[in-house]
């Protein structure tokens, strides 16, 4: 593998990566508290929250972005809870109006606004550009050393990869916490334990992850991140720390195998494009849960 | 009656002194919906005694509890331990929540349930060390636990697992042990072991107090009642205030099987 492979394939890459894991972490929480449906919401709500912010700005700074999406992420919040409440319907269903009603809203905002200047688009909010964001400056492995190239990377390379570095460090910071307040509440509680703070910050942590991830690599990946990966690490062994770890194995896994496959695999089958690095992902991950449910050792009776 | 019901109405206290008491509940009041599940409650949980919370299903044992450890916010009241607020005093006080308030699916092992006991010893990030792995063992050593400690907790059956929460509370070195239905679900060894750890803790001077509700036991078990029904009912030892009389009012018109088998 030479010099193209680090120009065209390395970074789209490594932001795979990064966005993978970034969702992933906070993903083995929310499968465990058996919400990883917010997931699912907040990687949807944030579509609307980004076209109000390039409404309101006319740029697609990541900033501007970022805050349309955190507030479309709050409004989706509030509203889930007023369904709930007010229409006396189980949070499943509140969650499911509300955040395929919010992207349906997205969609339709997208298409009335004049995008054309700028790449947003239904296509990018469900599949992002993943193969586009090349290193053009890269001339070989060499650039990695080469300061000049290094600032050429893309945005969204460095932007994921500190993303992925504060929910990391976030997670071993608090794992005790985190770890106590979802086995056992109650008890968390009575040691004097924030629990509802500990649960909004999953949420909020989710939501960080959610937001990065999705103008890169779009909502499919940021989906099926926050629930395959934990999952399938879940059947593969029965302590909290291996299940992290493992989850974050079958998110590389999944976005490195899942980028070759695509870019590769429709020519070693004799077709001539390529598919999309996003789909092919997302579909890898589940093929390893699909595998897990079927292989791993501490599958459930 | 005692005098220390005499100078409360209804959470106002009347120069009251609490430190004695290691826990004291005045005029709680709990609910979930419109209708309260604890209504003004008075609580005086005496020092170096088991009590038994009794009363009927949905009487609110478990809520009052809940209360008294600040795991639900009480709509009124308030909650002293050792006449402090809840909040200074959490320290001192264990907790064994039900056993099927919690997934035991949770992919974690016996051991690490017990350190969890030890939390506000470690806190965020100081580390585990020999010390407390010893600690998490003798507490396992005390409810007959200690081969089972690397199990997953979901391999263990509902004995062993209340057995696993008991270890828990006992790493907690409180002095005030509250447990929630501590014997219900769990085969008859593991209520025998229970009972002597927890009355070893009380001949060590700990208080304990347990949801219960067996009747055919209280006599054998516990010390002192708190009958409950919404309302408190009854307070007092076992031998003036567990009696026909109490019971009838805490259970109304449905004398359950517990009261069959007491009398039997």
């Amino acid at each position: 593998m030479g010099a193209e492979f680090v120009t065209l394939s390395l970074t789209p890459i490594l932001i795979g990566c990064f966005a993978a894991m970034a969702c992933a972490l906070p993903g083995n929480f929310l499968l465990l508290r058996r919400q990883s449906l917010i997931g699912d919401a907040i990687s949807h709500v944030v579509l609307p929250g980004i076209v109000v912010a390039f409404l309101v700005t006319g740029t697609i700074a990541a900033l501007p972005m970022m805050a349309g999406a955190a507030g479309a992420a709050l409004v989706s919040v509030l509203l889930i809870e007023a369904i709930r409440r007010f229409g006396k319907v189980e949070s499943g269903a509140a969650m499911g109006v509300v955040f395929t009603a919010m992207f349906a809203g997205g969609v339709l905002l997208l298409e009335q606004t004049d995008t054309s200047g700028v790449h947003i688009d239904v296509e990018h909010a469900l599949y992002g550009n993943l193969e586009s964001l090349i290193w053009l400056d890269a001339t070989g492995w060499g650039s990695l050393l080469d300061p000049l190239a290094l600032a050429g990377l893309p945005p969204e390379a460095l932007r994921m990869a500190a993303t992925f570095a504060v929910v990391a460090v976030l997670t071993w910071l608090f794992w005790r916490p985190l770890k106590l307040a979802t086995f056992d509440e109650g008890f968390a509680r009575a040691l004097g334990l924030p629990t509802d703070l500990i649960g909004l910050g999953i949420v909020v942590m989710a939501a960080l992850a959610a937001v990065a991830a999705f103008d890169a690599v779009g909502s499919i990946i940021v989906i099926a991140m926050f629930i395959c990966p934990p999952a399938a690490a879940r059947l593969m062994t029965n302590r909290l720390e291996a299940q992290i770890g493992w989850s974050m194995l079958f998110a590389l896994l999944s976005a490195i195998l899942g980028y070759v496959l695509a870019g590769y695999g429709p020519l070693w089958l004799g077709a001539t494009a390529s598919v999309s690095a996003a789909g092919m992902i997302a579909t890898v991950s589940g093929v390893i849960l699909g595998l897990a449910a079927l292989f791993a050792p501490h599958r459930r009776a | 009656m005692s005098p220390l019901d005499l100078v409360t109405d209804h959470g106002q206290p009347v120069r009251e002194d609490l430190g004695h008491l290691p826990l004291a509940l005045r005029g709680v009041t709990v609910s979930y919906g419109a209708e309260p599940v604890v209504f003004s409650v008075d609580m005086s949980v005496a020092p170096g005694a088991m009590t038994a919370i009794i009363g009927p299903n949905g009487a609110g044992k478990s809520t009052l509890l809940k209360a008294a450890l600040g795991v639900v916010k009480p709509l009124a009241g308030r909650v002293t331990a050792w006449g402090a607020p809840l909040a200074s005093q959490r320290a001192r006080i264990a907790y064994v929540p039900q056993r099927a308030s919690v997934d035991w699916d949770f992919p974690t092992q016996v051991r690490d349930v017990v350190l969890m006991g030890l939390y506000r010893e470690l806190g965020l990030l100081r580390r585990v060390r020999a010390r407390h792995m010893d600690k998490v063992m003798a507490c396992l050593d005390r409810v007959g636990m200690a081969e089972f400690a690397d199990r997953q907790i979901g391999q263990l059956s509902g004995g062993q697992q209340q057995r696993v929460f008991l270890a828990r509370a006992l790493a907690q070195e409180a002095d005030l042990y509250l447990l929630d239905e501590p014997f219900a679900g769990v085969d008859a060894a593991t209520e025998a072991a229970i009972i002597a750890v927890l009355k070893s803790l009380r001949d060590e001077g700990k208080t304990v107090v347990a949801v219960h509700h067996d009747l055919s036991t209280v006599e054998a078990y516990f010390d002192r009642v708190f009958l409950i029904n919404r309302r408190r009912m009854a307070e007092g030892p076992v031998a003036e205030a567990f009696t026909d009389e109490t019971l009838r009012a805490t259970y109304g018109g449905r004398l359950g099987d517990g009261l069959v088998a007491r009398a039997g």
